[in-house]
Parts: structure tokens; sequence; C-alpha cells
């Protein structure tokens, strides 16, 4: 396929040097898997409403230029917090950027490069190996990873403080993909809070292809957040891949407001007894955005349980897509799956295709699904009105009274606050 | 002097059928007038027409408020001029605390009215010296908007926005239904105590019962859209004995 050609060539012109042979085959495969598959598009059962034949042909630079960011251009993104933070410029490390001096003891935050010094054994246990490489989009960012963050939560450590990586894509960015690769893993009866942030500091052209990958190790909890902001006129691929041990948790949530297209997947295993995970999301979209979540829970041993919530508010000519799977192996009875989608749709344009899938081969346990559009309600704007309350307010306050619910559930109050604020801004403009 | 509320010959119609057929009514300040019919008589119909209920369309007639067309005003103006309906079924509204929404219409209503906006703190005390005319817990405050709330709490929060608001004109829509005779004690004692010289109030009620409670100045027999009896309290007394049956003969006779 030609639209590949642009993308194997710039692997062979890489320079491999000083990695082990396990990555050089790992990536090998990667990209072979890639220029096979090629960009997904429609005709692929997975990306039936989001295609990504749009950028499948653009040449994109590997990697963006150094860029000008400074620290004072990066502070309103930092979601109100003095955390510690590893920023990622144009996909890659930038260490004069990042903070990392507050680091709570017993994590260990490095970029690949030193990861690949300091932790080889864990680099080569898990990298690539959580993730899917069926997948085209992960493929690619295997076989091109340019940069990346690996964070090990040790044994029994609870971190005080939530580790911020960010994703920042400035003017350097223009015509460039970034493909960064983070691995984070949380070690037995470990507890933490990672967020993930993508942040567009300009109107420039770009494709961001990310991947994720997750261990949480037996009886370990993982926060996970994902906020999106990228830039007016990016592609945004965000694959996140998760495996989970005995008794462990897993939170995600995922929050979407940016790019002209977006797509965030979150794919989790529960592979071990008493497993948790709940996976919730809010996207905001207006204008011709495009943003697409797709979830898949494999419920791969019993007595686990998944909660999925995610909600969508859009304006103008957006498009939402939510696909949602539950998978439940023969083994995995006394599964407690729950998963719901809804979306309140502001103008007579905006549109959502939502697809919630409950494939189920055990026949002890309880899953439903469900999934609401709709449309402010008209009474409950009279009554605000009836009470005094501007058309305009009453809008705004019953679009943000929409999505409260699943901002509730952010445990972080920091982090809680800092994303409400922002979707009441959107409203308020 | 001039009247709070002036009705000549309304008309309204929902989703084409019309539903009151000519309505008069003058109401003065300091007074308090009833309405009542039989079910399906345009009771609930004329107190949402008079608070800009969108659903409901103005074919026919006046409406001055104070001196001022009030079938001209969009709700919030009609509400930020001083009217104020109490629904009969208020509406839930997840997501938005009480506390929040009282404090934005309280001002919004201020703001309207050329007046500064007041801060939570300040708003708290006025609020808590309200809650205890309706006996409500403070808590509620925090809850959202009537989610979950009981039949009994929903219509106390209604009495309560009225008195955080303070209408010169307030309507209640079937205030009493659902109520048991605590919660309509309270409901009606709150009423009372709302009631000055200068404001005016609109019992909308099927029952007699609520009238023991707050007692009206007129009372006024709506049936098939129109005004048939209108008297003294004691009107309120011969239907709740007779029944409406007697007046509807009468007005087809």
């Amino acid at each position: 396929m030609s639209t590949t050609a642009h993308w194997t060539e710039a692997f062979a012109a890489r320079g491999a040097a000083g990695e082990p042979a396990w990555l050089a085959e790992r990536r090998a495969a990667g990209m072979a898997t890639f220029a096979a598959a090629g960009f997904p598009t429609s005709a692929d059962e997975d990306w039936h409403y989001t295609s990504l034949a749009p950028v499948a042909g653009v040449p994109f630079r590997l990697g963006g230029g150094a860029g000008s960011t400074n620290v004072a251009d990066i502070a309103p993104y930092t979601l109100r917090a003095e955390w510690p933070a590893f920023v990622l410029l144009n996909g890659a490390f930038s260490p004069a950027l990042s903070s990392l001096d507050a680091i709570p003891e017993g994590v260990r935050v490095l970029d690949l490069a030193r990861a690949r010094a300091e932790l080889p054994a864990v680099l080569e246990r898990w990298l690539g190996k959580v993730a899917n490489g069926d997948h085209a989009m992960t493929a690619l960012n295997t076989g091109l990873m340019t940069d990346g963050v690996v964070i090990v939560v040790g044994r029994d450590v609870v971190a005080d403080r939530p580790i911020h990586v960010m994703h920042v894509a400035d003017a350097g960015a223009e015509m460039a993909a970034a493909l960064p690769r983070v691995l984070i893993v949380a070690e037995r009866h470990a507890k933490a809070t990672v967020i993930e942030s993508f942040v567009g500091l300009s109107d420039a052209e770009y494709l961001v292809n990310a991947v994720t990958e997750v261990v949480v190790e037996d009886g370990a909890t993982l926060h996970h957040l994902k906020v999106q902001r990228e830039g007016v006129k990016a592609t945004h691929v965000g694959t996140t891949e998760v495996r989970q041990a005995r008794d462990s948790h897993y939170l995600n949530f995922s929050f979407a407001m940016g790019a002209k297209l977006s797509r965030t997947n979150v794919y989790t295993i529960l592979d071990g007894e008493g497993c948790g995970t709940t996976l919730n999301g809010l996207y905001l979209a207006d204008g011709t955005q495009h943003v697409d979540h797709q979830t898949r829970v494999e419920h791969a041993q019993p007595n686990c349980f998944s909660r999925e919530l995610y909600k969508g508010i859009l304006d103008g000519d957006a498009r939402a897509v939510f696909n949602g799977k539950v998978y439940v192996h023969p083994i995995a009875q006394k599964t407690d799956g729950k998963q719901s989608n809804h979306t309140l749709l502001l103008s007579p344009e905006a549109r959502i295709d939502t697809k919630p899938q409950l494939e189920i081969f055990a026949d002890d346990v309880k899953c439903t699904h469900g999934a609401t559009v709709g449309r402010l309600d008209e009474v409950g704007l009279f009554y605000m009105k009836s009470r005094g309350v501007s058309a305009e307010q009453a809008r705004k306050l019953m679009t943000y009274a929409f999505a409260a619910d699943v901002l509730e559930t952010i445990e972080d109050e920091t982090i809680k606050a800092a994303l409400e604020e922002l979707t009441l801004e959107r409203f308020t403009r | 002097m001039t009247p709070i509320l002036e009705i000549k010959g309304l008309t309204a119609s929902v989703d084409g059928k019309e539903i009151l057929k000519g309505i008069d009514l003058v109401v003065g300040a300091g007074e308090v007038h009833a309405i009542m019919g039989p079910n399906g008589s345009g009771k609930s119909t004329l107190a949402a027409v008079l608070s800009g209920h969108p659903a409901y369309e103005v074919t026919g007639g006046e409406v001055t408020y104070k001196g001022q067309d009030l079938l001209d005003m969009e709700a919030e103006e009609r509400a930020q001029a001083g009217v104020f309906l109490a629904f009969q079924y208020p509406i839930e509204i997840p997501g938005v605390s009480n506390a929040y929404f009282l404090r934005s219409a309280y001002n919004e209503i201020r703001k309207a009215r050329g007046e500064d906006e007041v801060d939570p703190m300040e708003f708290l005390d006025l609020v808590e010296e309200k809650l205890k005319l309706v006996e409500m817990d403070p808590a509620m405050l925090q809850r959202s908007v009537n989610t979950g709330f009981s039949g009994g709490e929903k219509k106390r929060n209604e009495i309560l926005q009225m008195a955080v608001l303070n209408p010169s004109l307030a309507i209640l829509d079937e205030t009493d239904s659902g109520l048991d005779i605590d919660a309509l004690r309270i409901v009606a004692e709150g009423v009372n105590k709302l009631k000055r010289p200068d404001n005016a109030t609109i019992v909308v009620t099927h029952y007699q019962r609520l009238l023991n409670h707050i007692v009206p100045d007129y009372v006024h027999v709506l049936a098939q859209g129109r005004i048939i009896r209108s008297g003294g309290k004691e009107l309120a007394l011969e239907l709740e004995d007779k029944g409406y049956d007697w007046l509807l003969t009468e007005a087809v006779a």
C-alpha cells in the first residue's frame, strides 16, 4: 500500500545504534504489521465510523523540530498544580521543560533512553508485550517510537502526588508526527495517579500516535487520566492497553476536548481474580471536530467487575463515536459488568454513533449496557428561567450539569476541579 | 390603585387545542385569589401561561402586570419583574446544587433590578433564615435541585425559592397535591408568612382543603376555559359540599 511507503522508508533510514536485539526485533515486527495493514479506514470493523484516510497519504516528518516553548508557555496546562511533570515536546523528552525534583519516593520516572540503561529487565519484559501488536497504529508506534517515558511505582509504594506526563506540540510540530511510548508499571500493592496531557500550543497540522502500556500488579491501584487538548488541526490517536493482575484496580478517565480528529482506545485485560476496572470519560466537541472512544474490557478471570461511563456534549457539526466492547471468557464466572454512554446534542447537526457490544461466554455473570442520546431538557430550562435565570445561563448550567456526575467520579480533588473548570469554560465562552 | 395583575379576554392553546377561552381577572395588591375547578378546566394552563411556559400559545387577550405587558416578556423577564410560579411538579436538575441554583436566580434578579450581586457567604445567611420558614434541613441546599426529594420536600423547596426570590405575584399551581396534612400545613404557613400588603397570591387548587390554611379573599371557578363563577371564601366551602357539577349545569343552562 502506497500510504505506508513513507513510513517504511523512515524506518529503513533510522539509526538503531545501541538498541538491544529484542527491541530491534519488536520494532521490525511492528513495522511489518503496519506495512501489511496500512492506516485504518472505515473498511476496518473497528474503524467503521472513523477513518484515518485523510492523514494516510500525508508525508509527516518523523519527530518535530526543537520547538521554542518555555516553561511559562506550558504553565496554563499543568492543571494548576505543581506536580512532577515529565514533558515531551513534539515527541521528544525535554529535560528543560520537565520538573522531576518532586517525584515521590519509590517511584521511577525515566525517559526511554535512560530506562534502557537502568531498567532493562522491566523494558524487555513489558515494552511491546502489553499492547496488541495486531493493531496497525500500535504496530506503527512500536516500529517507529521516538521517545517516551517509563514510570515504575515500586512495591507497596503509595505515591502521595500525581505524576504528570505532558505531551506538548508547539509550532515546531507543523507537518510532523509524534509517536511517543509510555510504560507504567504499578508493582504489587502500589498506589499511584498518572495524568497524561496532550497539549497543542499552536494551530499546526500534526499527527500524534501515542501508545501507553500499563501493568497493574497484584493488589495495586492505578488512577490514570488522559486530558486531550490537542491543537485544532491535529489528528490524535492514543491507545492505552492495560494488563491487570489479581485484586488490582485500574481507573481510567479520558477527558477529550481538542484536535480535529481524535481517537482514544482503552483496552484492559482483567487477568487475575478480584480485579476491578473503571473506565470513564467526557468528550466535548463542536465545530467539525470528530471524537472517537473505543473501549474493550476483557474479563479473563472470575469475580471481577468493570464499570464504564462515558458522556459527551456535542455542538455545531461535531461528530462522536463510542464503541464499547465487554468480552467475558468462559472461565470468568461472577463477572459484574456495567457500561453506559450518554450524549447530549446541542445542535441539530451534531451526531453520535454509539455501539455497545457484549460478548459473553460464561453463564453466571451480570452484565448490562445502555446508551442514550438527548437534547437539553426544555422543561428544565423553563424551570430555571421561571426563577429569573437568563436563557443563556440556564443553557450553560444544564449543559454543565449533564457532565457533572461523570466528573464527580474523579478521586483527586485538584484534577476534578481543573476538569470541571475546563468544562465550564468550554460552555461559557 | 393599579392592580398587580389584570387579565382581559385571555385565550390560549396547546398543540393547537384551545384551553383558555376568554379569562378576565383582576388581582389587587394584598389579595389572595383562589382558582378552583375540575380536572382539565384550564387551571394549570392559566398558571403556565402567566409564567411564560413555551408550550402554550397565547392566541388572544391582554395581561398587564404592574402596568407592563406581561405577554411581551420572556419567562426570565417575568421572574425578574417579580412573577413566581410554584410548580405542581417541580423539576429535578441533577448536577446543579440547590444553593448554586438559588443564588444564580437571586443574583440575576438583583442584576436585572440594578442591584449588586451577593457573594456565597452573604447568600447563605439569607437562605438560612428562609429555611426556617419551611422547616427545611440546611443539608438540602447542597443536594442537586429536587433530585431524589420526596413530594413534600419538593413543594417545600418551591416555597423556599419563593421566600428567597420575594415575588410581587406568586402563583401556586396545585401546591397541595400529594401533600400529607403536616407538609400542607408547613407549606401553607410559609405562604402566609410571605404575604404582604404590596404583593399578591394566586392559589390554583382542586381541593378546598388548602384554603383552610391559606384563606382567600376571592374564589374563582374555572371550567372549560372560562371563569364561570366568582365569590368570596364561602364559595370554596359550597364547592366542597356540592362538587362542581351544579355549577357546570348552571353554566350550560
